[in-house]
């Protein structure tokens, strides 16, 4: 099995393997007095600091999650309490969903947000919640988070961003991008699955989602997932420029476009590790099978809800319906060499041509 | 010798490695879940709702088996089960997402009961609530800490949305008659929710006999891991709640949010052995507690065990002793791990609430320890703190004299 849905989750770092290992031998609760507690709260303190560092926030601004999805929640629960929320119009669904009546900024056919539209929605109102991601999962569009935030800065607006795809593969630093906070999903950066984090700007409060306890300074009450935050750690520190992959990504892309494909939001910058392509008049999910069966890990979108495979919401949010119901996406793990790239570029050329073929002859 | 230290001389041997008598903060990972859950940290990365492509579907079996697993330990249904970061989320979820649904469904009922001895996550689940237009009732215990089955009744009618009883106290060990209060907030029309993340696994619960509609449960104090638990959502008759968050969609709905597979995984295993060994470990655990009694009731005459002595689980024993502080106890005895009242408040100074809410004097709950005894603590573990605790004791006693 060759595995390109990295964005859906990225295999285990070995440093993460190892974090992990290690601290599932800690017997304690963090949150103990004692000697076993204590050697708990010192690994669980240790990855604060890690990926406080790695992300530009304070150790003491770190909140831990059970992931992404909750630290969206929670971040836009949280802060936009009685505040109206904007949110980008190709946001994930836990963001989209963690808002009432979000309003949607839009963006353009590559998927960049408009950034002249966020002025006058923020003009036209008291301030609000503006939730922009750093990079979009679909597509791996990269938003103008930083001139957003001097957007949000100018009108008493906050600023949270979905960093889940972005961090651990292009930089992405809260206190440099000037937003107010920020949702990180460990196994989107080759740690493991059950841990996330919510960064947030100094001094600023978050009331908490999940009550009861006074874990994480009263901002998310429950015992901590000692190993799964450790692994997270790790990961952060191992996850540095994944832009070596953009060549990999790159190559496949060209041999995808020579076999009929055509590259969504390939003019915007993007993740170095995504490509989103779609192949007119074959629906996605008969691609996705047809590379299943071939020993190919690709996805037609978001990977949530029961693997239903549904029209792209995010690309026709961009503008592009025609593709929206054809299109696949290829994320590239931290581990993709360039054999698993020559087999999937085989593989789809194959499935391009005969797929193509029987498109046009029942058309 | 430091002088503020107590003389050891009287002390038994130090063990090699700490004696660890803090079970219900939580326990270690037994080694079966430990083999069970690794290879899906290493080798079977799969997103479990990649549906389109085998490395998914197989976290996706690996993940509907566990939960399987966690459905038979409470007699329940796989699709009861809502899988959740933890037994506080899953309490935040029954308590605030029953109520918000009943609301929005435009019930009338507001009030929301639980218990004064309630896990703290309980507690200000409930309290949050009353922004929100509901109405907290917190019930007091008898000083054995077992709820006054007239006292419940009372609090039920039907403006009574919600009650919230906890299955085990997480510091005095005693288990509340969940079967009887099931049956009168069935009778009227009241969800019933429990807290049983000290209870599963330890003590047969079953979701037909408690009658709970609702019913939290905890990965890490069954011996799983941390990071992982579930609450059981009854489907006949339905109860119904609002998401605490939405997102992706998973678990109905009802919890976004990628699952974990190793931690599902590890959580299943857990189950599958405590439904397994739930008995055999009971007996045990009993035996050992009552090895380390008689040892420190012997050897520290005067010493207090707090709340009902029958209705409990076994391994659990709250200690009030009659000459030294507990923070003064266990600060002498470093290696071993017991704890002044539950981990989530162990690092504040105010008196414990639950020994309060029974009628312990906050002067003698100073002088109070949870001992938690588990699945992996031997003989020699209850000899040494017995006989350690007992001579800490004695010093300091002596010194305070």
């Amino acid at each position: 099995m060759i595995y390109l849905d990295a964005n859906a989750t990225e295999p285990l770092r070995p440093e993460a393997r190892a974090a992990v290992l290690a601290a599932l031998d800690l017997v304690g609760n963090p949150s103990s007095v004692h000697g076993a507690g204590r050697a708990a709260r010192r690994v669980l303190e240790d990855s604060r600091e890690s990926v406080a560092a790695r992300f530009g926030a304070a150790p003491a601004d770190v909140v831990f999650t059970a992931g992404g999805t909750e630290a969206n929640a929670a971040a836009i629960h949280g802060l936009g309490r009685g505040r109206r929320v904007i949110a980008g119009a190709t946001e994930h669904d836990a963001v989209l969903r963690a808002a009432d009546t979000p309003l949607l900024l839009p963006v353009d056919h590559d998927g960049i947000a408009d950034l002249s539209a966020l002025e006058r929605m923020l003009a036209d109102g008291p301030p609000p919640l503006v939730c922009l991601m750093a990079a979009n999962n679909e597509t791996g569009a990269v938003q103008p988070v930083a001139e957003a935030a001097a957007l949000c800065r100018a009108h008493g607006a906050l600023l949270h961003v979905d960093a889940v795809q972005a961090a651990g593969r292009i930089p992405f630093d809260l206190r440099a991008a000037g937003a107010d906070s920020a949702a990180l999903s460990a196994h989107k950066l080759g740690g493991p699955k059950g841990a996330g984090a919510i960064l947030l700007r100094p001094g600023l409060h978050l009331p908490a989602l999940v009550a009861g306890g006074g874990q994480e300074r009263g901002r998310r009450g429950g015992t901590e997932s000692l190993p799964a935050i450790a692994g997270f750690a790790a990961a952060a520190h191992a996850a540095g420029d994944a832009s070596a992959l953009a060549e990999l990504r790159d190559a496949a892309e060209a041999a995808c476009v020579a076999a009929g494909a055509i590259v969504v939001g390939g003019a915007a910058p993007r993740l170095p590790n995504t490509t989103c392509l779609a192949l007119p008049g074959v629906r996605a999910d008969t691609q996705v099978i047809a590379l299943d069966l071939a020993g190919i890990a690709v996805s037609a979108g978001a990977a949530c809800s029961s693997g239903k495979v549904a029209r792209s919401r995010v690309i026709d949010a961009m503008g592009l319906s025609d593709l929206a119901g054809c299109a696949i996406r290829v994320s590239l793990p931290w581990n993709a060499t360039a054999s698993d790239i020559a087999a999937f570029t085989e593989a789809y050329a194959r499935m391009a041509a005969r797929l193509r073929s029987s498109a046009l002859a029942e058309g | 010798m430091p002088p503020h230290m107590p003389d050891m001389t009287a002390m038994p041997p130090r063990p090699n490695r700490p004696v660890y008598l803090d079970n219900q903060a939580t326990t270690p990972l037994d080694p079966r879940v430990w083999q069970a859950m690794v290879p899906f940290f290493t080798e079977h990365f799969g997103n479990p709702h990649s549906a389109e492509h085998a490395m998914g579907r197989f976290a996706e079996e690996a993940v509907e088996t566990a939960r399987g697993h966690v459905a038979a330990l409470i007699g329940a249904e796989p699709r009861e089960i809502i899988l959740t970061s933890g037994a506080t989320e899953a309490n935040n979820l029954a308590i605030k997402g029953a109520a918000r649904f009943a609301a929005a469904r435009g019930s009338e009922r507001r009030r929301v009961v639980t218990v004064a001895t309630e896990h703290k996550c309980v507690l200000e689940s409930v309290a949050d609530l009353a922004a929100e237009g509901f109405e907290p009732v917190v019930l007091p215990v008898r000083t054995d800490g077992l709820l006054d089955l007239d006292t419940v009744a009372a609090a039920l009618d039907d403006r009574t949305l919600l009650i919230s009883v906890m299955a085990v106290n997480n510091e005095i060990g005693v288990t509340q008659d969940l079967a009887a209060i099931g049956r009168m907030a069935r009778a009227k029309g009241v969800l019933f929710h429990s807290d049983a993340a000290q209870g599963a696994g330890k003590i047969p619960l079953d979701v037909a006999e408690t009658g709970v509609d609702l019913l939290s449960i905890s990965g890490h104090k069954l011996y799983g891991p941390k990071g992982i638990g579930a609450l059981y959502v009854r489907r006949r008759p339905r109860a119904r709640i609002a998401p605490l968050f939405s997102g992706g969609g998973q678990e109905r709905g009802l919890r976004s949010g990628t699952l974990a597979p190793p931690l599902v995984v590890g959580f299943g295993e857990a189950c599958r052995i405590a439904a397994a060994e739930m008995l055999l470990d009971a007996g045990r655990i009993a035996d050992q507690r009552d090895r380390f009694l008689d040892r420190l009731t012997r050897d520290v005459p005067g010493i207090v065990v707090n709340a009902d002595r029958t209705r409990r689980i076994p391994g659990n024993l709250n200690l009030t002793f009659p000459a030294a502080r507990a923070a003064d106890l266990m600060q002498a005895l470093p290696e071993l791990c017991v704890s002044t009242g539950s981990a989530c408040s162990s690092a504040e100074v105010e008196p414990s609430y639950v020994l309060r809410a029974i009628g312990v004097p906050d002067e003698a709950a100073a002088r109070t320890l949870r001992v938690g005894l588990g699945r992996f603590t031997s003989p020699a573990d209850v000899d040494y703190a017995a006989a350690a605790l007992a001579a800490a004791h004695g010093a300091l006693a002596a010194k305070a004299a």
